[in-house]
């Protein structure tokens, strides 16, 4: 018991120490982006040597880095994270405006992943080496593989454009319809998730089938249904891992899948201020992804710890 | 009893020849190879406009049709493999080059450089390559050579890692013991001697980086990013003819198509590479 929770704790540093020194890096977009810093924060404004000093007095460029970056990330913390240079806008609302669409793509995408992935992976491991397996393994290569982006856009041309049954762009309102609008997104979004957990779902309910137990069960004639229920029950464990890599990897995805179907996301508003060089909203969004894929990962490990009790123990059962 | 169990399926996953997969998959993947090394040459017009035959559908003169500024979208295709495929394929050996020279001084040596390496892998482990390479691109405006040096330094601790483990394993086998004890310098050994049991993890590792960095390479070349505008750039091709899906689907969707099947065939290249050196390495 106090094993894992000191497991739990060292990690919960390891990943605040990572989380600040990325902070810094972010921090820094500010003065690698090429022009001078006052121009860059100024934007399209002309910069003439009274708005330079505006600009200056007004985000303290005369402080000493250090001091520049303790006051953003305390700010950042409290919630205030600046003005948009593109829009004047405050960047948190701006932010907050566009998590919801995304938030409800990501989770949309990664359900699917999970619903068509894990029984497609228990399915190739029980009829391994057949025909059926060898398509499913194949399709998840094809699956992983792909961009979203490329998926996006060939789903967009079968259904949307050809046969008419999903619509072209926009998410939608109310519940029905936008499930209707973000069906194809969270498609393209969920293959590659589907794929990976395929791989994962399979190689380890094949290796969980060899195990003794399941011989042993076999021989004392419990039926083909009860013994694939155990030996899945425990393959789940392994599956988890993959789980954080999942939610890390169809968070990225949608930034290109939300350009794809001109969802007016986190996604398409990180692309849309990188291209203008909107530095406080990139910085805004990159510490928004950064801090999600901390605690996906930290969640992950936890729950492992909750699934498989033999590790809370510390290996000794 | 799981192992005697487990050995006949062995046996049989041991065939000679590549399954009918692996066939299309190294076909496919030698077309886009070279496509890359020989298009430019062989289509010297691909770019040329024809602004009158603008946007046409599939004929007897263009079989994939043409797109908007009247070029022909299957020419376009061949000559746009080159750079689509030379950034994947510098990524991939760089990233190699990196995590052998990372992997196996912390492999063989251990103590505190594998510390230093296994830490350093962590912390850039966790980071989403792609995502890092749009906001660093994207606001330093570095374009492709930019591209390709954060990719290069987001995959290298995976590769780190890989010849680092690999490394750490054969160094207590009994032949490691012997080459020490006959006093071959440690270059020697880890090179001559270690490297080959390891290659076929190593390289496979390549392919699938590979695989990886052309996704990734042409995500950034289709929101704009990377490649200069003007090429003809699978990622930036399909980015481009995406507003022409009713007039002509083809321009828009065969390089989508080019991307995924080229990524999907070398990852099972990569795969069949991976498990025919691993044979030939146990049976010796």
């Amino acid at each position: 018991m106090r094993e894992w929770g000191r497991f739990l704790l060292v990690r919960l540093a390891g990943t605040v120490v990572v989380v600040l020194i990325l902070s810094i890096g972010i921090f820094s977009l500010v003065y690698l982006s090429p022009g001078s810093v006052e121009q860059t924060l100024l934007g399209n404004r002309p910069v003439t040597d009274a708005t330079r000093a505006a600009v200056r007095a007004q985000y303290h460029l005369d402080d000493p880095l250090l001091t520049q970056y303790l006051r953003w990330f305390g700010d950042a913390i409290r919630g205030d994270l600046g003005t948009s240079i593109r829009t004047g806008g405050d960047v948190v609302s701006m932010v907050g405006n566009r998590l919801p669409l995304t938030l409800a793509v990501t989770l949309y995408g990664g359900l699917l992943a999970v619903l068509v992935g894990v029984p497609l992976g228990i399915l190739a491991a029980v009829r391994r080496g057949r025909l059926l397996d060898r398509l499913v393994v194949a399709g998840s290569v094809a699956g992983l593989s792909a961009p979203p982006f490329a998926l996006g856009l060939l789903l967009l041309m079968v259904f949307a454009v050809r046969l008419d049954w999903f619509p072209v762009y926009g998410s939608g309102e109310g519940f029905l319809d936008s499930l209707w609008h973000l069906t194809l997104p969270a498609v393209a979004l969920g293959l590659a998730g589907a794929g990976l957990l395929v791989r994962f779902t399979r190689s380890s309910l094949v290796r969980e089938l060899g195990q003794d137990y399941v011989t042993f069960a076999r021989a004392r004639g419990l039926s083909d249904r009860q013994v694939l229920g155990y030996a899945v029950r425990n393959s789940l464990v392994p599956v988890l891992t993959a789980a954080g890599l999942i939610l890390t990897s169809t968070l990225v995805a949608t930034v290109l899948v939300e350009v794809v179907f001109a969802l007016p996301g986190l996604g398409s508003l990180l692309v849309d201020s990188v291209t203008f060089k909107d530095v406080p909203v990139v910085q805004a969004i990159a510490l928004l992804l950064t801090v999600a894929i901390a605690a996906i990962n930290i969640l992950v490990d936890a729950s492992y710890l909750i699934a498989d009790p033999r590790l809370r123990t510390g290996g000794r059962a | 009893m799981s192992v005697v169990e487990a050995r006949p399926q062995l046996a049989r996953s041991r065939r000679r020849w590549p399954g009918l997969l692996v066939v299309l998959a190294l076909v496919i993947t030698t077309l886009a190879a070279l496509a890359a090394a020989f298009g430019p040459m062989l289509l010297p017009n691909a770019q040329a406009q024809d602004l009158m035959t603008g946007l046409t559908g599939p004929g007897s003169e263009h079989w994939l049709g043409t797109d908007d500024l009247g070029r022909d979208v299957l020419q376009l295709l061949v000559v746009g493999a080159r750079p689509a495929i030379v950034g994947a394929v510098l990524v991939a050996l760089g990233s190699m080059l990196i995590g052998h020279l990372v992997g196996l001084p912390a492999g063989w040596r251990g103590g505190w450089i594998d510390l230093v390496a296994m830490r350093w892998a962590d912390l850039m482990f966790s980071l989403p390559a792609l995502l890092v390479a749009i906001v660093v691109t994207g606001i330093l405006g570095g374009g492709f050579v930019l591209a390709i040096i954060v990719m290069v330094f987001l995959f290298s601790p995976g590769d780190t890692r890989v010849v680092r483990a690999a490394v750490f394993e054969q160094r207590r086998r009994p032949y490691v013991e012997a080459a020490t004890l006959s006093n071959l310098s440690a270059p020697r050994i880890v090179l001559r001697h270690i490297w080959p049991n390891i290659a076929p993890v190593v390289v496979g590792n390549a392919f699938l980086n590979f695989a990886f960095a052309l996704v990734a390479l042409s995500s950034l070349s289709f929101l704009g990013m990377g490649v200069e505008p003007g090429s003809a750039d699978w990622g930036r091709t399909l980015a481009e003819n995406r507003t022409y899906l009713a007039s002509n689907p083809w321009a828009a969707t065969a390089p989508g198509l080019a991307i995924i099947l080229t990524a999907a065939s070398v990852s099972i290249v990569g795969d069949w590479i991976h498990q025919r050196l691993d044979e030939r390495g146990q049976s010796r």
